[in-house]
């Protein structure tokens, strides 16, 4: 680990106000993914500003039926909300499948957005990583790659996302609110809030430098069965090989947003009118251009039977 | 105290305190945190630096430049060493690769230096900017395709390469049903929770390390001969070793790199392996590959039985002895088996927990489960079958003890056997299919020769000493009780010191040895004891009765403290071995039950009951063993489902080097567990009657798994571990 200076803030406006003094400063709140990182020196910062102080530690409702889940929420709270069990289900469960209980009383809401990828290759600082040294190459496309990406992975990364919390946000059209340096605020569907890997893997969101995430806003609930099926190979506190979350209506329509498949939580609206025909229409539809290597190929199928068994769960 | 016939009834035998199920005298340390491992004694040498170990990058070549300039020159760092500044080192006997490397590199993460510093942290920096400049050499990584070049290795622990019994050949070609197919283990990791940890301090020229390690002894000799110093000169301690498995029974890095790191800063160090290099930079369990031929009369009696194996290591290393087992498991007038050896050039493979035997079983008890399909006869009625009391490869040689078909019977019995479907994938529940399957357990017993110290003191209390380690097996209750029946004392007057070089030589913790022969070795000592308390008494030691804390004797009584009135009494010996083990075979034997759930849609696999029937020998301390055997299980469990270490064939590294991604089980894999153990003494074994437990619990779990997994889904995987992945092309369509 490098040494680096430390400083806690109050406000959104004096975190991105002490970001424009230490360009490079990386924002900390539970430190669950940025600690280890650090210590592996694959992330350096020099300065880091604790926004785990800001108290954006709220759920609320919003004007149209909503949900705002401030930044700061713990992901314990976040998943035994009342409101998020009745209503987003589909959210609590996939909260409660990720990491360990300690590590959810840590896990902030926006940190959980902005965790990183857990290729082993990018935790080795020996071999190349584009995402960690651009430029340096990719070693697992041709290594040890079972858990990697099938779809939008580049010639420069197949790294996957590895969070479960962003596939049920993502499923639930879930929008990122944030603050920039200049007090500007704007709102960025997580829909379009991850950058596909292309040349540049080690940019992995939209966002600016110095950009905070203050907020995670759900639209008025749908209904709905929600279910997330997370796969993996043993039972607990292993990343998804393949995840599945899914909200599936009485008629048989719904939505489906998959993890551990890509850079981002998979979802493909238009594949989702498939759902009433079956899962495999779906999944065709979701995995179209689907790019697979011979570890990883078995991801395929794997999501089309996963999504069989949840479209049978949900039909009881 | 000479073991060489059979023994008859000793005070063990009145099971006062030995075989009752007792809980951990160092339980209260390990759960209040207050038990020192190596790395948290601080209070042992002032003053204490922080060493931070630097790996290879590369797994085979040379190291063309090293510049420390910048690391040198960075805050609080005191020392740094190299292969380069740390003058000539020699190689310990039980070390394949130099613990510490350059210019040639071995392997990847192979040690090449050893910053110090004032503090973790700063030794942690520096270590990241000591700048390495590689030539990379060509390295061989891949097993598969080094099967050609694969020569027949020199015996291994007396175990000869080859054996051959009868014609194979003829007999598996004439017999009416047969099984050959190839079977794949992969790399394992030991995995303990306590990574390897040392503090090293000098006086003069005496080095004092404080470690966690399995073989006190062997590994004095090992860090003499690396240091080029006389044995005496080091002085090892190792109370409390946070898991082994086998990966601390030889001295490693941090113990090297802290002598030698001490040396260089002038004052104490300290070194622990960071957990990304518990992988590559230690020993592993060999993968294997392995191809088992079985040829049977159609009903059902073995005529041939032929195994072979193929693994690898660094040059000058050994086979995974897979094929052993295989040896004396059944009977069969022909028999062949095989081992040959490839130089691979990834990190050092090692003993783990049953070597050989563990991933020899994971193949063998799948094959016997396929020919008990072929027959149409069920597996546990096959084995009871192709029983034998008698080593099959050397008829006049019997078993001691072999209860391997009372263990089947028992664990058939009681885990619901008969209610299992002969035809594979025919028992839903909901969306899971079940099944159920079985494995024999058969790990060799091995005594070693081992010594203790006991002392007694006025007020009546026995301390034990002993070089004896406690992997967090027991040793320290089972040496207790021992001592405690043999001089008529409760558990709470018996004091046990272990693990430290200045004690007598014990066996050692390791190969499952280690309980029946430490224990032995306190027998020795106390039979001593009682001896020179008779004496001292003015008692007949002969028929001087030890009980209550008392000694009685031709009508006089005396309390036990008495005879240390006017000074401590002490004695010490050593038991050693006739050639009872050459005369018979002595084995511990068990039956694994497992029924598991296969989600018809996803392929995941969940285990839902185990059991596991053991015969080995008397159970010193029944809570203790079934905790070895549990947790032996469990291992087994990840061994049949999850573990292994990812081989990049590129890089020649094992590419999952974290508890992440090196996934173990945990608590949600693990379901109900249950062990039973036969009530068996073993009078060949020593004056315990004792066997080892820890190894037997893990033999046959992971095929006992795998044939479950075939009986729940008709999917036959001999490719450890079945991952889901390997069974999802041919489960039932989805609808």
């Amino acid at each position: 680990m490098k040494s680096f200076t430390y400083e806690r803030v109050a406000t959104p406006a004096a975190a991105t106000a002490a970001f424009a003094r230490a360009p490079g400063a990386r924002f900390i709140a539970g430190g669950t993914n940025l600690l280890d990182l650090m210590k592996l020196e694959i992330e350096t910062p020099a300065h880091l500003i604790d926004v785990s102080r800001l108290s954006l530690d709220k759920i609320e409702k919003t004007g149209d039926g909503g949900l705002r889940i401030g930044a700061m929420v713990r992901n314990t709270d976040l998943a035994s909300d009342a409101r998020v069990r009745k209503d987003y289900g589909l959210l609590s469960r996939a909260l409660v499948a990720g990491a360990s209980g300690q590590l959810r009383n840590k896990a902030t809401t926006a940190g959980n957005l902005l965790q990183r990828t857990r290729c082993p290759y990018f935790y080795d600082t020996n071999q190349p990583c584009n995402k960690r040294r651009p430029g340096s190459g990719c070693a697992a496309i041709g290594g040890f790659n079972r858990i990697h990406a099938v779809v939008g992975a580049s010639e420069a990364c197949i790294a996957t996302h590895p969070s479960d919390m962003a596939v049920a946000m993502r499923a639930l059209d879930a929008v990122v609110e944030t603050v920039d340096a200049a007090g500007k605020a704007r709102a960025i569907p997580l829909a379009t809030f991850y950058r596909a890997p292309g040349t540049t893997p080690h940019l992995e969101t939209v966002l600016a430098p110095g950009e905070l995430i203050t907020a995670v806003t759900l639209p008025k609930p749908v209904g709905g069965t929600h279910i997330y099926h997370k796969v993996r190979d043993r039972a607990s506190y292993a990343f998804a090989l393949i995840s599945v979350g899914a909200i599936v209506q009485k008629d048989g329509s719904g939505r489906v947003a998959l993890g551990g498949v890509g850079y981002q939580p998979w979802r493909v609206e238009a594949a989702e009118a498939e759902l009433p025909r079956g899962a495999k229409a779906a999944a065709d539809g979701l995995l179209a251009g689907a790019k697979t290597t011979h570890e990883n190929a078995y991801k395929l199928p794997l999501v089309e039977r996963t999504l069989a068994g949840v479209l049978a769960e949900a039909r009881g | 105290m000479k073991f060489d016939t059979p023994a008859t009834t000793n005070p063990i035998d009145q099971l006062k305190v030995v075989g009752k199920p007792t809980n951990r005298i160092d339980g209260p340390l390990k759960t209040t945190g207050t038990a020192p491992y190596a790395y948290e004694r601080h209070d042992v040498a002032a003053n204490q630096a922080y060493g931070y170990v630097v790996g290879s990058a590369i797994a085979k070549g040379r190291i063309a430049s090293m510049n420390l300039k910048v690391a040198e020159a960075a805050p609080g760092v005191l020392a740094i060493v190299t292969a380069a500044n740390a003058g000539k080192l020699g190689k310990g006997d039980f070390n394949t690769a130099k613990l510490l490397g350059g210019p040639a590199v071995d392997h990847y993460h192979q040690a090449i230096a050893l910053v110090v510093a004032e503090s973790f942290e700063q030794a942690r920096a520096a270590a990241a900017l000591v700048r390495v400049e590689y030539e990379r050499g060509k390295g061989n990584f891949d097993l598969a395709k080094s099967l050609d070049g694969a020569i027949k290795p020199a015996p291994s622990f007396g175990t000869e390469a080859d054996s051959a019994v009868g014609n194979f050949a003829g007999a598996f070609a004439g017999a009416p049903v047969q099984v050959d197919a190839r079977y794949f283990t992969p790399d394992h990791a030991h995995a303990m929770m306590e990574p390897h940890a040392s503090i090293a301090a000098w006086e003069g020229d005496k080095l004092t390390l404080w470690t966690s390690n399995q073989m006190i002894a062997w590994s004095v000799g090992d860090m003499a001969k690396t240091l080029g110093i006389p044995k005496e000169n080091v002085r090892l301690d190792s109370p409390y070793v946070g898991g082994g498995f086998g990966g601390k029974l030889f001295i490693r890095a941090d113990a090297v790199l802290a002598a030698l790191g001490a040396k260089a800063a002038k004052r104490p160090v300290k070194v622990a392996l960071p957990r990304a290099f518990m992988f590559n930079n230690t020993p592993h369990r060999p993968a294997t590959i392995q191809r088992i031929r079985l040829g049977a009369t159609a009903e059902g009696k073995i005529t041939a039985i032929g195994h072979e194996s193929w693994s690898g290591d660094l040059p000058g290393g050994g086979p995974e002895t897979a094929v052993g087992q295989t040896r004396l498991l059944y009977a069969g007038e022909n028999r062949m088996t095989a081992m040959r050896l490839a130089v691979l050039d990834l990190p050092e493979g090692n003993a783990m927990r049953a070597p050989g035997e563990a991933p020899g079983l994971m193949a063998l008890e799948i094959a016997v489960d396929e020919l008990a399909e072929k027959l149409g006869m069920d597996p546990v009625a096959l084995r009871i079958l192709n029983d034998t009391q008698v080593d099959p490869e050397k008829p006049k040689r019997r078993f001691s003890q072999r209860q391997l078909n009372k263990c089947l019977q028992i664990g058939a019995d009681k885990f619901g056997w008969a209610k299992r479907s002969a035809k594979p994938a025919q028992v839903r529940d909901g969306r899971w299919l079940v099944g159920m399957g079985v494995a024999a357990a058969f790990r060799n017993n091995i005594n070693g020769p081992s010594a203790a110290r006991v002392r007694l003191d006025k007020s009546g209390v026995v301390t034990v000493e002993t070089d004896m380690t406690d992997i967090g097996t027991g040793t320290y209750t089972i040496i207790a009780q021992t001592a405690a029946e043999m001089m008529g004392l409760q558990l709470d007057k018996v004091v046990v010191k272990l693990g430290d070089s200045a004690f007598p030589v014990s066996a050692g913790s390791g190969g499952q040895w280690g309980a029946n022969s430490s224990t032995a070795g306190v027998f020795a000592a106390c039979v001593k004891l009682r001896e020179a308390v008779a004496q001292k008494l003015g008692m007949n030691p002969a028929d001087a009765a030890f009980a209550d804390g008392k000694v009685r004797s031709g009508g006089r009584s005396a309390a036990l403290g008495e005879a240390a009135a006017d000074g401590e009494i002490v004695a010490e010996d050593k038991m050693e071995y006739g050639d009872l083990e050459k005369a018979y075979q002595q084995s511990t034997f068990g039956a694994h039950y497992v029924e598991v759930a296969v989600d018809a849609m996803t392929g995941e696999i969940r285990i839902r009951r185990m059991l596991a029937v053991c015969a080995a020998g008397r159970i010193l301390n029944p809570k203790a063993a079934r905790s070895q055997v549990i947790g032996a299980m469990t291992m087994g469990a990840g061994a049949a489902l999850m573990e292994e270490l990812a081989v990049d064939k590129r890089f020649g590294f094992f590419v999952n080097h974290d508890l992440a991604g090196y996934e173990v089980p945990v608590h949600a894999d693990i379901p109900h567990q249950e062990v039973i153990f036969l009530d068996e003494t073993d009078p060949t074994t020593s004056p315990m009657k004792a066997k080892g437990v820890g190894e037997l619990g893990i033999c046959g779990v992971a095929a006992a798994v795998a044939n479950a997994v075939y009986n729940a889904t008709g999917v036959r995987v001999r490719n450890y571990p079945i991952t889901l992945d390997k069974l999802l092309g041919q489960l039932p369509d989805i609808a």
